[in-house]
């Protein structure tokens, strides 16, 4: 399989996904410059975070008319796997591939913190193999990533079982106090209706190994290469 | 030469934590009188010589497609001819 990670102009995650996805994972993986249109030889695609065009507007507004994301919304809308990491994560709400919105973090700063988030679903690219109510502890690094949409959209999304991660004790408990930015019902990833296209806040790339404080988000990109691997297609 | 001005806000229902710490800056500060503050956002497009109509329905698809997120805020459009 194939994994492209898509460098927008303000990307700052994007070698860090490469770094896992390559050295650590053994994954073939390449870059893919955001005026590129051409996805055809690869297998799934992430979008790293960082802070693309600087934020202005809202996060992720400018980048989701770049060029290549039109080819990302054919790729979704075809099936192809899509993972989108905090910036990658507002750009893909943006762009109306995945659910909701976000707001500033609920105590207005920036946080630049480890977390821990439970997997509520194992029916997605990013999450197929890990056992579900797993905590993963990994790191935030965001100001807008109070996750919100209205009420009768969360109740839909609750139904539908989008819910891909929640933001938890260590333990697994919902806690006001560990649901850090105040995201409505503590979301902090969700999936879209076909349940190919994930979006996680938290920085999986940034603990993927022991030398880094906690190698749980190895996990993510572990479930992704063993759902593209020639024996599970 | 039209003008347009677009106004930018969260919707009603949206909790705003800016305008709070704003609000509360300015309940420390002396002002009892302050009810609320919500902060929102500001646009001055100046367009190329065009009817009013055709401002009109530019600003605001320009508005509804790009300045603002439907899911979050809503937006309010003036154009001076």
């Amino acid at each position: 399989m194939k994994v492209g990670v898509v460098v927008f102009p303000g990307s700052n995650c994007d070698h860090d996904t490469v770094h896992v996805l390559g050295e650590v994972c053994g994954q073939d993986v390449r870059l893919v410059w955001h005026k590129d249109s051409d996805l055809r030889d690869l297998d799934a695609v992430v979008l790293p975070g960082g802070f693309s065009y600087g934020d202005y507007l809202r996060t992720g507004a400018i980048a989701r008319f770049s060029p290549v994301m039109k080819a990302v919304g054919e790729f979704a809308r075809a099936g192809g796997p899509v993972l989108g990491i905090c910036n990658g994560f507002q750009i893909l709400q943006e762009a109306g591939l995945l659910p909701g919105a976000m707001l500033r973090n609920g105590g207005v700063k920036f946080l630049s913190q480890p977390v821990h988030v439970r997997v509520e679903r194992t029916d997605t690219p990013v999450t197929a193999g890990i056992p579900a109510g797993r905590v993963l502890t990994m790191p935030i690094a965001h100001g807008e990533g109070n996750f919100y949409a209205e009420p009768e959209e969360i109740a839909r999304l609750e139904g539908e079982g989008q819910v891909v991660f929640r933001y938890t004790t260590k333990d697994g408990r919902l806690d006001p106090a560990a649901n850090v930015n105040g995201s409505t019902a503590a979301i902090a990833g969700v999936c879209n209706a076909a349940r190919n296209v994930v979006g996680l806040m938290p920085h999986p790339e940034r603990a993927s190994e022991p030398e880094l404080g906690s190698a749980d988000g190895r996990q993510v990109f572990e479930a992704l290469a063993r759902v593209l691997s020639p024996a599970a297609r | 030469m039209p003008k347009a001005r677009v106004y930018v806000t969260l919707k009603k229902s949206v909790f705003d934590p800016q305008g709070r710490t704003i609000h509360e800056a300015l309940r420390s500060m002396g002002y009892e009188g302050v009810a609320d503050v919500r902060q929102g956002k500001f646009f001055e497009v100046d367009l190329e010589s065009m009817p009013a109509e055709r401002a009109r329905e530019t600003v605001d698809e320009i508005a509804r497609r790009v300045l603002a997120n439907p899911v979050i805020e809503s937006y309010r459009v003036e154009v001076e001819p």
